[in-house]
């Protein structure tokens, strides 16, 4: 079993995002362990990218605060690798945009992932149509290449989104960018159903839970739920500073998470 | 490879021109991407829709724009060349279409797209205003809401097309995010299709962004190409010698040398912004760049090291983007079209050549292709024609001209 699959063997599993060197490099390890002792059971490092356009204004201003401050793309993967030794069996799953990843080739890429430890990769712009740009050679890696559903990812596309994906399937619940609202309770029940009706991949969902209380009305129909925006917007108000409030906030949404009663209708 | 019989088959049905293009979008917008090219499909297979198309750019946009004879630019040019040489130039005059650019052929073939898709909310990013312009005239037109997305530094800059957008009926939103561009103007358009793709056709400028947009933004703009290639066989017997076309992201070169592609004897010239040159500030994306993936496709692009995009500079704002049409990519890694920049003083030498040698006030974009005719023109013998494609007008250039000449108006 692999570290990403047995996250959701424990009950529904809390997935956080943070983006990698914001505020800066040298805080970003504090605020990884910080989300590790709130609870988290996946890490989401997001690699910061100049044109982050499927973010809303909360990622994007962690994404040019990151690089205002000078991340490189050899510090996200050593940000990785230092992370893994210190927390070997918390799965770490790399998340953003094509040209970043794809800079020196797929297959550089790939080994760099597998070396510095990443279980998975959540690449945005890189959908199942372009898989041979990215996928291929993450799964070569032996790194999952988690893919994306969306809400209009129709019963006809699904078979394409699936084919080749690994780690867990990411249910992006709104159409529309990070950060914003958040879909229908209803809704959310539905489409995961629908796609464990598909796949024995855990189904995470994310985009625009930020409550401990939404998180655990989702945590009652997925495998998973997915906060980003929220954490990152602890790390824009406290800076170098943020991973005690971010401890504490991740604490508060591993609870909810935690204490959710799963419906027995999913 | 498909290129050994023709130069007109691409894309493959991926949307791939070689390499480069495809469809890098995220998930949401892949099905309204598959869901377009479907629409595109029937509609290239539909008389009626072709027959709307021709009749918008005849009666509403004023083509076939004229083909025209150069001769004082072209006496100019012979004056300081080599005995027996200075190539004719002349000119497919696309500034004297309705908005003062070849935007507006694009335009007009995407509203009647996003129609027939059922439709009913237009956005759009421009980045000098040209093609926020052209996209709220078809709006106008046509009744439908639209909202132009561009960057806040270009709002500032190019108040007077602002102002026209606005006078058409359009909402325009100034985009504060990155440098305030058109590349963050483009990002906020994404953006916004996302979160609204059941009712929102989004009208992209140029022949760039994900499958189907490069092939059919080339196709609506290939009525330059078309029109001059039956007019200069009309005029004078022959085809032309060079097609010499500005780029940004390609959109009116692709226009113009994709109908001649297979004619092996006409040679294709592309001109990039070489800003303040290539080794300075600049937006030639193919000189300068490497391929990566941006916007939806995958072309050369301005970047570092580690992928993260570098800002353009053109003294033009219509070519101040750091990428450019995946066709052009290919066209250049195969061969058939060649590409050189040309700097913002060279472009705006040509700007003042032009105005005094023909009466004409082109735009900065098409001043860069002047600028690359010139020394072509006196290289080559003077039954030789060179034809270059005047892509839009310059009244809206003439404050930025006027700053960079050092002239209080």
């Amino acid at each position: 079993m692999t570290r990403l699959s047995a996250a959701f063997t424990r009950g529904p599993a809390l997935v956080t995002f943070v983006t990698a060197g914001d505020p800066s490099v040298a805080a970003t390890p504090a605020i990884l362990d910080a989300m590790v002792a709130g609870g988290a059971d996946v890490i989401e490092l997001g690699m910061p990218f100049t044109d982050p356009m499927a973010d809303g204004p909360a990622i994007q201003a962690a994404n040019i605060r990151s690089l205002a401050a000078g991340i490189t793309t050899a510090q996200v993967f050593a940000l990785a690798r230092d992370f893994r030794a210190r927390h070997p069996s918390v799965p770490l799953v790399l998340m953003g945009y094509a040209n970043p990843m794809l800079r020196r080739g797929p297959d550089w890429f790939a080994t760099a992932c597998a070396e510095a430890g990443v279980d998975g990769v959540i690449c945005v712009d890189v959908p199942p149509e372009e898989d041979d740009a990215l996928g291929v050679a993450l799964r070569g890696a032996g790194v999952a290449s988690i893919r994306l559903a969306t809400p209009t990812t129709d019963a006809r596309r699904l078979p394409a989104v699936l084919a080749g994906a690994g780690g867990f399937l990411y249910y992006v619940s709104v159409a529309g960018i990070t950060g914003l609202q958040q879909a229908a309770q209803a809704s959310i029940a539905d489409a995961v159903a629908r796609l464990k009706a598909s796949t024995d991949l855990p189904v995470a969902v994310g985009f625009g839970i930020r409550t401990p209380a939404q998180a655990a009305e989702v945590a009652r129909v997925a495998d998973g739920v997915v906060v980003g925006s929220a954490i990152v917007d602890l790390v824009a108000q406290h800076g170098a500073a943020a991973a005690e409030p971010v401890r504490a906030y991740v604490a508060t949404l591993s609870a909810a998470v935690r204490g959710a009663t799963k419906d027995q209708a999913a | 490879m498909n290129a050994l019989n023709s130069y007109r088959a691409q894309p493959d049905e991926r949307g791939h021109f070689g390499a480069f293009g495809g469809r890098y979008v995220a998930e949401t917008l892949m099905p309204l991407i598959l869901e377009l090219e479907q629409a595109y499909r029937a509609a290239q297979a539909d008389p009626a829709f072709a027959a709307e198309f021709d009749d918008l750019l005849e009666h509403y946009v004023g083509r076939p724009s004229p083909l025209y004879y150069a001769e004082r630019l072209t006496e100019a040019l012979r004056a300081s060349a080599p005995e027996g040489m200075g190539a004719e130039v002349w000119f497919k005059r696309d500034e004297l279409n309705h908005t003062g650019a070849h935007k507006i052929n694009n335009c007009v073939g995407q509203i009647l797209l996003a129609r027939r898709m059922g439709k009913t909310r237009i956005i759009a990013e421009t980045g000098a205003g040209q093609h926020g312009v052209a996209t709220a005239t078809v709006c106008a037109r046509f009744g439908l809401p639209c909202t132009i997305f561009m960057g806040a530094k270009d709002v500032e800059r190019q108040q007077p097309n602002v102002f026209r957008m606005k006078l058409l009926g359009a909402e325009v939103r100034p985009v504060a995010s990155g440098a305030g561009t058109l590349k963050d103007a483009m990002n906020e358009a994404l953006r916004d299709w996302v979160a609204n793709v059941h009712d929102t056709f989004y009208i992209i400028g140029t022949a760039a962004g994900p499958h189907p947009y490069p092939e059919l933004v080339r196709d609506f703009q290939s009525v330059i190409g078309r029109e001059a290639r039956a007019q200069m066989l009309a005029r004078t017997g022959r085809l032309p010698d060079v097609l010499v076309a500005a780029i940004g992201g390609g959109s009116n070169a692709i226009g113009l040398f994709h109908p001649f592609l297979d004619d092996a004897e006409v040679a294709m010239l592309g001109v990039e912004a070489a800003g303040e040159g290539l080794d300075a500030k600049h937006a030639a994306s193919l000189a300068g760049g490497v391929p990566g993936v941006l916007h939806g496709n995958r072309t050369y692009l301005l970047q570092d090291d580690d992928g993260q995009i570098t800002e353009a500079h053109s003294i033009s704002a219509g070519l101040d983007y750091p990428g450019i049409g995946p066709e052009h990519a290919w066209l250049k890694e195969i061969g058939r079209v060649e590409y050189t920049a040309v700097t913002d003083t060279e472009a705006l030498d040509a700007f003042q050549l032009l105005c005094r040698t023909e009466g004409i006030i082109p735009a900065l974009e098409p001043s860069h292709a002047i600028a690359a005719v010139a020394p072509r023109a006196k290289a080559m013998p003077r039954d030789k024609v060179i034809l270059a494609n005047l892509c839009g007008r310059g009244d809206k250039d003439i404050f930025t001209v006027a700053h960079a000449l050092g002239v209080a108006i």
